[in-house]
């Protein structure tokens, strides 16, 4: 019994109630009218589609550089490789490799810089690292419009100049994940393409955090005192760790683009690192600590209530207030886990 | 020697001030480009100084208490918004309507801020992205209370005010009852010519309410409950052990600057004449933080100075970009985007340059009190 307390306890009262909501969500859906395994199939489609950016907190929680609020510069490295990935006019799958392959070193270079400036402001990462991000969105709006791209697919029709706002995937790497190894019996269908995509990257990074660069990392992050007295270099592996939330922000982001079906450029990208930094609290994370296993339980939970909500309400009460209820869920699982006292030292 | 010091202080002044001095070589260089009359410009500038300076003086008693830039007061902001909402429902007209509106909107700051200052505490250390999050959070459950609960739950049934479906509140309101009318109470035409066309509009009204306040704040510096935060902000633990009660104070730091944000959008909206119901509030907290940054305050630091200087170097910039950008590329849509940019770019810098002083600060006084410490040893 007083093992079964202490789980709980671990477990945490607001996930405890969010996984509630979730399976009664489930419950409630026969009753009406919804038919639970297309919702299900819906719920697996979304998981893999928003895995690989949740997946992107891993390292720089890991090295103590917080919540990476700046999740947009990997987002906008991701938006530069599928733009010029398009650009060449290569259709099809290959699309998807060479959109990968154009993103890498925008995600580099990006992370590299955006490491620098955290290891300068210790402390107070989160803050700019929010900013950083919204700066770089609202940087790159102005690029979009005046960097020379001709694709006819992308750019406006009736002045030829400045990409759209949003952009059609269709032909190119449209469904490449979704569309391999994909399952369906009844109205219930599974994707193994995108999952084993996932497992793919989150078994690279859980293999690097048992290397010794990674647990170098991983003792930056929990005691930096301690790091710096056993020889690690500190900044180098703070920067290194930021470099692979990036590259994996700008990973993720393709990876949804091929599951959503369009690019979405601007303002799009400002305030997407909110859900997966909320999915990952809400998977057991803290400021200061997470594993590969939050990322799988709180993406599929956050991905859930995200799907779930608005098909249940809608039939049931016929409003739709669930993008107000995702607000209010969203950010008060960042709220709480930011006013937990474990990570009051940060 | 002497020379030395004064190149020493030039830099340090520079590096001080590298903000405003941004902000002024940007305005100074999108002015004749833009190609607008000194005179429009000055009419502009004292409507934005009237519309937001009461806004951005809200910020300033959490500066004070240590507490970071208060991204919180968009609770305040809220809280307004909700007054003014009731008294267009109402349609109480003119200054009553705007005071009814600050009376309603009293308590629901107070019960804001109070919250707010308690996940505060609990978030030492981080305010900032704290309170950050506080307003996305509450963002969602005034969406909540505004579009779903106003009509069924809050009884409000005025076809101006509520959508047509029954429940919730209109995206825009046009708030023709109080439009401009602490402005056109008591204000002075300078430079027009013979019809009354053109010139410059002072307000005489707003500008003692503003006056008031600025007043108010510097007397609040010098009561005890302003010592206190300053002790506060200064150093939590010796301050506790001076018997000032830390978390309390903070607390109320907090309510203060909501309530006076709560009134600041009262003004603010009045001056405007049209409510933004779902947008307003979020976008008045990122310019009034921008432009008290641009005033060359940092998140520890701020004055009344820095305030004004700040509101005019941000707006001017916002009235410049989008025409310069017109004029220059032919898009206004570029220098739209480049405010945007330059309103998060201003935050970031400011707050990357503060983190940088401080840890420099902090090295050098580690330094001088290891040089004091070997000497004394010597000794």
């Amino acid at each position: 019994m007083e093992k079964a307390v202490s789980l709980l306890k671990s477990f945490g009262l607001p996930r405890l109630i969010i996984t509630g909501f979730l399976l009664a969500l489930f419950v409630i859906a026969p009753f009406a009218d919804i038919n639970v395994g297309a919702s299900l199939s819906d719920v697996l489609g979304r998981f893999g589609q928003n895995a690989i950016m949740v997946l992107a907190m891993v390292p720089m929680i890991h090295s103590g550089c917080g919540l990476n609020f700046g999740l947009p510069l990997g987002i906008i490295s991701g938006l530069l490789g599928a733009t010029m990935a398009i650009e060449t006019g290569i259709q099809g799958p290959v699309s998807f490799l060479l959109a990968i392959l154009y993103s890498t070193p925008f995600a580099i270079i990006f992370g590299w810089g955006y490491g620098k400036l955290l290891n300068r402001v210790k402390g107070s990462e989160m803050m700019i690292a929010t900013y950083v991000g919204f700066s770089s969105v609202a940087f790159m709006s102005i690029m979009w419009l005046i960097l020379p791209y001709k694709s006819p697919t992308m750019v406006w029709g009736y002045t030829g100049q400045g990409l759209r706002t949003t952009i059609s995937t269709e032909g190119f790497y449209y469904h490449v994940l979704r569309d391999t190894l994909s399952l369906s019996i009844g109205s219930f269908s599974i994707s193994f393409g995108e999952i084993i995509f996932f497992a793919l990257f989150a078994f690279i990074i859980w293999a690097f955090l048992h290397t010794k660069t990674g647990t170098a990392m991983t003792a930056v992050g929990s005691n930096a005192v301690f790091a710096r007295a056993s020889g690690i270099n500190i900044d180098k592996q703070r920067t290194l760790s930021v470099i692979m939330s990036t590259w994996l922000g700008a990973l993720g982001i393709l990876c949804y683009q091929q599951g959503y079906g369009f690019i979405q450029l601007y303002q799009g990208p400002m305030y997407m690192a909110m859900p997966a930094v909320s999915a990952i609290l809400i998977g057991g994370a803290s400021v200061n600590k997470a594993t590969i296993t939050n990322v799988i339980i709180g993406t599929i939970l956050y991905q859930g209530i995200v799907s779930m909500t608005p098909s249940v309400m809608n039939n049931l009460i016929h409003t739709d207030m669930s993008e107000v209820l995702r607000i209010i869920v969203s950010n008060g699982m960042i709220l709480y886990a930011l006013t937990r006292k474990s990570g009051a030292s940060r | 020697m002497k020379r030395e010091i004064n190149s020493k202080d030039v830099r340090n002044f520079l590096s001080n001030n590298i903000v405003p001095i941004i902000f002024i070589v940007l305005c100074a260089a999108c002015f004749p480009v833009a190609g607008y009359s000194p005179e429009y410009l000055a009419d502009q500038i004292i409507t934005r100084i009237m519309r937001n300076s009461f806004l951005v003086l809200s910020l300033l008693i959490p500066i004070m208490a240590g507490m970071g830039l208060n991204f919180g007061m968009t609770l305040g902001a809220m809280a307004g918004q909700i007054g003014i909402i009731f008294i267009t429902a109402w349609n109480v007209v003119g200054i009553p309507g705007l005071l009814l509106a600050a009376i309603i909107a009293t308590p629901i700051a107070v019960l804001l801020g109070w919250f707010c200052g308690k996940m505060l505490n609990m978030a030492r250390g981080r305010e900032m992205i704290t309170s950050y999050m506080i307003s996305f959070f509450m963002n969602g459950v005034y969406q909540l209370v505004v579009l779903y609960g106003m009509g069924p739950v809050i009884p409000i049934h005025s076809d101006q005010v509520i959508l047509p479906r029954g429940y919730g509140v209109r995206n825009t309101i046009d708030l023709l009852n109080v439009r401009k009318s602490i402005d056109n109470f008591w204000s002075i035409k300078l430079f027009a010519d013979e019809n009354g066309v053109g010139g410059i509009n002072i307000p005489i009204l707003t500008i003692i309410l503003i006056a008031l306040l600025c007043v108010v704040i510097i007397w609040f510096r010098k009561t005890k409950i302003g010592q206190d935060m300053r002790a506060v902000g200064q150093d939590m633990e010796v301050a506790r052990e001076a018997g000032i009660k830390v978390e309390r104070t903070r607390v109320l730091a907090i309510v203060i600057s909501t309530v006076f944000a709560a009134y600041g959008m009262v003004i603010y909206l009045s001056n405007m004449g049209t409510l933004n119901t779902y947008n307003s509030h979020s976008q008045i907290g990122m310019f009034s933080i921008a432009a008290l940054l641009v005033g060359g305050a940092s998140v520890s630091k701020a004055s009344i100075k820095n305030v004004f200087l700040g509101i005019v170097l941000f707006h001017l910039m916002f009235i410049l970009t989008p025409q310069a950008g017109k004029n220059l590329i032919g898009q206004a849509q570029i220098g739209e985007f480049f405010r945007v940019f330059v309103s998060y770019g201003v935050i970031t810098l400011a707050l990357v340059l503060y983190e940088i002083r401080t840890r420099r600060e902090k090295a050098e006084s580690a330094k001088t009190l290891a040089l004091s410490q070997m000497q004394e040893a010597q000794a």
